[in-house]
C-alpha cells in the first residue's frame, strides 16, 4: 500500500472532526480514528499510522506507542474471515481448545496463520466477556456462541463458497 | 432477610426488563417505565438528595471492588472550577464476567437513564462510556439507542426542559484487560496505552485530564434509576445489611444452564447453582467454584453453603469480584487451567511494574512445564515464593490476581500438582 492510497475520505475527516470535538483533547480520538483507519485500509500500515498522527496533530510515536499495547489494532493484513477462539478459563472447560484443533485441523493452518487463499485467519484470544456462551468464536468480531467443531464445519463450507465469489 | 423461597417471586432490578421484545428501542422501553422517573428527579431533587438516596441504599460498587457508591460519590470536590466527568466502565473483561453486556445488548436505556440521573447529581456535563472493543454489537446498540435519547431530548442540551445538559460518548477499548483498572481506563480514553496510575490522587479528586472524575460499573449506574424511584430504603430492604440490593451473577464452566441470573443478595451459592443454574454436569458437589471472576481465591466444596454476599465471602476466603462464578465439576484439570489462567495474565500485564511485567511470565514458564511433566519440586517453591512476592507490591492489583490462582492451586491441590512433577511422571 503506498502512502498516496491511505488518505481518509473527506467523509471521514468530516466524521473526525466531529468526534474530536467529544473530547476534551483531540488525543482521546486517537483509538476510535485508529478504528476507522483499521476499517478502510484493512490494517494499520506505518503509513496509516503517519497519517492518524497527522491528523489529530500527534507524533508519530504517541501513535505506535497505542497501536502497540492493544490487541485488536493489526500492523498486518489478516484473512477475509479473522476467527477468533477464546480459550480462556469458560471456554476452556467447554471444549475450546479441542475446538481451536479442529479449526486449524479442517483449515491446514496453525494458530495465527493465514490460509493460503487468504480468506481465513485463525487466533486464540483472552476472555470474550460471553462465558455464558461457551466456547465463544469471534467472526470479524460478531460472537458466535456455544460454537462446536460442527457449526465451524458448516461456517467455513458457507464462508469458502461465499468468499470465492469475491 | 427477605429472599423468597420461590425464585420466580424474587423482584429484579438491573434484569426487569430484559426479556421484553426489542426494549433496546425507545418507545417500547418507555412503555415499559424508563425515563418515567427521570422528570421528577430533574425537576424536585437536588444533588444532596441523590447522593442521600443512594448511600441509604447501601449499594455498592458492582464492577468487583464493592465499594459503598453513594460515598465514592460524595468524594467529588465541589466548585473547584474545572469540569467533573462520568465514565461508566463497561470494559468487562475480568475472565467469568459477561453481565454488562447483557444489559447494554438488552435495555441500553436503563444504563442511559442511571446515567443521566448519576450525572445530574454530581454536576456533570460530558460522561462516556468505555466499552471493550470486542462489544461491537453491544456499542452499536448503545449508540443507536442514545441517538434516541438525543432526538426525544433526554440527552443534550437542556435535558426535557430541566436547565441541565449533558453529552453522552461511547468510547470502544481495544482489547486490554488492564483498562478495566479505572486509572487505566482512563489513561486509555486520554489516547494512551492504558497503564494504571498511582494512587493517590484518586480519580474523584484528579481523573480524567485532571480533573475530578467518577467511574461507576454498568451494573452500578443501572440500579440508580430504580433507587430514586423506589427509594434507598427500599433498595436497603433487599439483601442483607452492608450487603444490599440484588446482584447479577454470570455463571460459567461446569453447569447445566450457564448464564446471567439476578438475585437477592445472601442467596447462597448452593441455591444459585442448583435452582437457577441446573445443577453440575457431573457430580454433586463441585470440585472447585471461583467467585468473583479469575483472579479471586478459590472455594471448594465445604464453601458451598457460603451466601452471595461481599461480607460472606471474604469470610470464606475469597472475594464477591464481579460476581463471575467459574464452576468446575470433578472433571476440571486444575494445573491446566491454572496454567492458561497464567497465560492470560502474562500477556495482559502492562509491564510498567517490575514484579507484574517479570513475576507472570515466570509464573506461566513454570506452570507450563509442570502441565507437560517436566516441572521439579524447586518449581513448586518457586511458584510459591514469586506468587507471594508479586501480590500487593504493584501499582494495580493485576499481580494480585496473578498470584490467585496459583496459590490456590498449590493450596487446595498440592497432590495433583505433585503427581505431574518428572520424577513422578517417569
Amino acid at each position: 500500500m503506498s502512502a498516496e492510497s491511505v488518505r481518509f475520505s473527506d467523509e471521514r475527516l468530516a466524521e473526525i472532526e466531529a468526534l474530536v470535538k467529544r473530547y476534551p483533547s483531540p488525543q482521546s480520538a486517537l483509538m476510535p480514528v485508529l478504528y476507522m483507519a483499521q476499517e478502510d485500509f484493512g490494517y494499520l500500515s506505518m503509513d496509516a499510522q503517519q497519517m492518524v498522527a497527522d491528523v489529530l496533530g500527534l507524533r508519530l510515536m504517541q501513535v505506535r506507542e497505542v497501536v502497540t499495547f492493544y490487541t485488536m489494532f493489526r500492523e498486518q493484513p489478516c484473512g477475509t474471515y479473522l476467527l477468533e477462539v477464546c480459550t480462556n478459563a469458560g471456554c476452556m472447560l467447554n471444549g475450546a481448545n479441542e475446538l481451536v484443533s479442529h479449526m486449524c485441523d479442517t483449515l491446514g493452518i496453525s494458530v495465527g496463520e493465514t490460509t493460503s487463499d487468504g480468506l481465513f485467519t485463525v487466533t486464540e484470544v483472552e476472555c470474550a466477556g460471553a462465558c455464558g456462551g461457551a466456547p465463544v468464536v469471534q467472526v470479524n468480531n460478531i460472537y458466535h456462541e456455544k460454537a462446536t467443531p460442527e457449526t465451524m464445519d458448516a461456517f467455513i463450507v458457507k464462508a469458502r463458497s461465499e468468499g470465492a465469489g469475491k | 432477610m427477605t429472599i423468597p423461597s420461590d425464585p420466580k417471586q424474587v423482584k429484579q432490578i438491573c434484569f426487569d426488563r430484559i426479556n421484553i421484545p426489542n426494549v433496546n428501542t425507545l418507545s417500547v422501553a418507555r412503555e415499559h417505565g424508563a425515563y418515567e422517573f427521570l422528570p421528577t428527579v430533574l425537576k424536585e431533587f437536588d444533588s444532596a438528595r441523590i447522593i442521600d438516596e443512594v448511600k441509604t441504599s447501601g449499594v455498592r460498587g458492582r464492577g468487583g471492588a464493592g465499594f459503598p457508591t453513594g460515598l465514592k460519590w460524595s468524594f467529588v470536590p465541589r466548585n473547584t472550577g474545572k469540569p467533573t466527568y462520568l465514565l461508566c466502565n463497561a470494559d468487562e473483561g475480568e475472565p467469568g464476567t459477561f453481565k454488562d453486556r447483557d444489559i447494554m445488548r438488552f435495555d441500553p436505556h436503563l444504563l442511559i437513564e442511571g446515567m443521566i440521573m448519576a450525572g445530574f447529581a454530581l454536576g456533570v456535563h460530558d460522561a462516556y462510556i468505555y466499552i471493550r472493543g470486542e462489544f461491537l454489537h453491544e456499542a452499536n446498540v448503545m449508540n443507536d439507542a442514545i441517538a434516541e435519547a438525543y432526538a426525544a431530548n433526554l440527552l443534550g442540551d437542556n435535558i426535557l426542559g430541566s436547565g441541565y445538559s449533558m453529552n453522552l460518548t461511547v468510547h470502544r477499548g481495544a482489547g486490554a484487560y488492564v483498562c478495566g483498572e479505572e486509572t487505566a481506563l482512563i489513561e486509555s480514553l486520554e489516547g494512551k496505552p492504558g497503564r494504571p496510575r498511582f494512587k493517590p490522587p484518586f480519580p474523584a479528586v484528579e481523573g480524567f485530564y485532571g480533573c475530578p472524575t467518577v467511574v461507576n460499573n454498568v451494573e452500578t449506574l443501572a440500579t440508580v434509576p430504580a433507587i430514586l424511584k423506589f427509594g434507598g430504603d427500599w433498595h436497603a430492604s433487599i439483601g442483607i445489611p452492608n450487603n444490599t440490593g440484588c446482584k447479577i451473577f454470570s455463571v460459567s464452566g461446569h453447569v447445566n444452564k450457564p448464564g446471567n441470573y439476578e438475585v437477592p443478595m445472601g442467596t447462597s451459592l448452593k441455591t444459585l447453582i442448583e435452582e437457577y443454574c441446573g445443577g453440575l454436569q457431573h457430580g454433586s458437589v463441585p470440585k472447585v467454584v471461583i467467585p468473583g471472576g479469575s483472579s479471586t481465591p478459590w472455594l471448594l466444596a465445604e464453601h458451598y453453603d457460603t451466601p452471595l454476599t461481599y461480607d460472606d465471602m471474604v469470610k470464606a476466603g475469597s472475594m464477591l469480584g464481579s460476581g463471575a462464578i467459574i464452576v468446575m465439576d470433578e472433571t476440571a484439570d486444575v494445573v491446566a487451567l491454572s496454567r492458561r489462567l497464567a497465560h492470560f495474565y502474562a500477556h495482559e500485564s502492562c509491564g510498567q511494574c517490575t514484579p507484574c511485567r517479570e513475576g507472570t511470565g515466570w509464573l506461566e514458564r513454570i506452570m507450563v512445564r509442570v502441565e507437560n511433566g517436566q516441572g521439579t519440586e524447586d518449581d513448586i517453591q518457586v511458584l510459591k515464593e514469586a506468587a507471594t512476592h508479586m501480590a500487593g507490591r504493584t501499582i494495580c492489583a493485576l499481580a494480585d490476581g496473578a498470584a490467585a490462582p496459583i496459590l490456590s492451586m498449590l493450596e487446595h491441590f498440592p497432590e495433583e500438582v505433585r503427581a505431574r512433577l518428572v520424577e513422578k511422571a517417569a
